[in-house]
């Protein structure tokens, strides 16, 4: 195979991360909401912790494009 | 020396050197990165001295929006440090405010036919930027740490009252999430501004060049057209987002520093 090809689909692969941070944000979104609707009260306190969540998880994903990028631009 | 169209998604982040430093090097140039630097500083700078002039009991619409910023952050660095992080208050708020705006600037449209270097661009868009931002916070995070526990900072490393197995693999896993703090700080930022806006661009060119293949297909423009609305409220979100994000794990990590010794 074409090194430049094999270079593309290593791209296209380092996408796949995004499924996880899909099924991860999903969670902590979900779980959130469920938790604010059963105790409204305690949402707001929680809320900072929440975007914390998302933030960490949210890197995981952002890993993947950061390889894509190597992958890319640096070989 | 610089073209007037950006083509594609990507000449957006094009670094252009606007003007040279009479250093008779090239490479010390002010850049459009540079440019939108001072663009975004000096309108804090104007926002904050217009908005506190005159500063009143009874805040003014300026004063409001101001206050609204500084109780903002300062909320949020007592809720995350404590009464100590008193002192960490106007670092964070020059970082969220510094970090929101620079966001908030690349959203918005370049003047029709202005140069290619003058175009808006995001300076928080670029690795460099934000990994400048990421190690200034960890080496404070480093130095005051040191400088306020002494060596009872790589308590960090050594979290008091496990089991014995665990101190084996514990301290290795702290040592690598700590050292990854800064990279993750950096990417994170970077990649949002960055894949949001190729995403924005990729969604206008294709009502470009839908619009351009002329006749019924002209009509499958208005969905990317549209798309690109939805996006950039999207970005809007995201940029004030990641300012916060950036913010509130600036707090955390200064909070280990304060806090090292004691748990």
């Amino acid at each position: 195979m074409d090194a430049e090809a094999a270079k593309l689909i290593g791209a296209g692969l380092a996408s796949i991360p995004l499924a996880g941070a899909g099924v991860g944000l999903g969670l902590i979104f979900g779980n959130f909401l469920s938790g604010a609707f059963r105790n409204p009260s305690a949402a707001a306190a929680n809320q900072p912790t929440m975007l914390l969540a998302f933030a960490l998880t949210e890197f995981t994903g952002l890993l993947g494009f950061a390889i894509a990028m190597i992958i890319l631009y640096t070989f | 020396m610089y073209g007037f169209r950006a083509e594609g998604p990507m000449e957006q982040f094009e670094i252009i050197p606007i003007f040279s430093l009479p250093t008779g090097s090239n490479l010390l140039a002010f850049t459009n990165s540079a440019l939108w630097m001072v663009i975004g500083t000096s309108a804090i700078i104007v926002f904050f001295f217009a908005a506190t002039r005159r500063a009143a009991l009874i805040p003014g619409r300026l004063q409001s929006m101001a206050e609204v910023f500084y109780e903002f952050v300062s909320d949020l660095v007592r809720d995350t440090i404590g009464p100590e992080g008193r002192k960490f208050f106007p670092y964070v708020f020059t970082l969220f405010i510094w970090i929101l705006v620079s966001n908030l600037f690349g959203l918005f449209p370049s003047l029709p036919g202005v140069p290619h270097g003058l175009h808006t661009f995001t300076p928080t868009s670029h690795l460099i930027v934000t990994l400048a931002l990421a190690m200034l916070t960890i080496s404070i995070v480093i130095i005051y740490g040191f400088w306020k526990n002494g060596l009872g900072f790589l308590k960090l490393f050594w979290p008091p009252g496990l089991p014995w197995p665990m101190y084996i693999l514990i301290p290795a896993i702290e040592v690598i999430s700590f050292l990854s703090r800064p990279l993750s700080l950096a990417i994170r930022l970077f990649a949002n501004m960055f894949a949001g806006h190729v995403i924005l661009k990729l969604f206008a060119g294709f009502v470009v060049s839908l619009l351009s293949a002329g006749g019924a297909v002209m009509l499958f423009g208005i969905a990317p057209f549209f798309g690109a609305i939805a996006v950039t409220a999207l970005e809007f979100l995201v940029a004030v987002l990641q300012a916060y994000v950036f913010a509130v794990l600036t707090c955390i990590y200064l909070n280990d520093a304060v806090h090292a010794a004691d748990h």
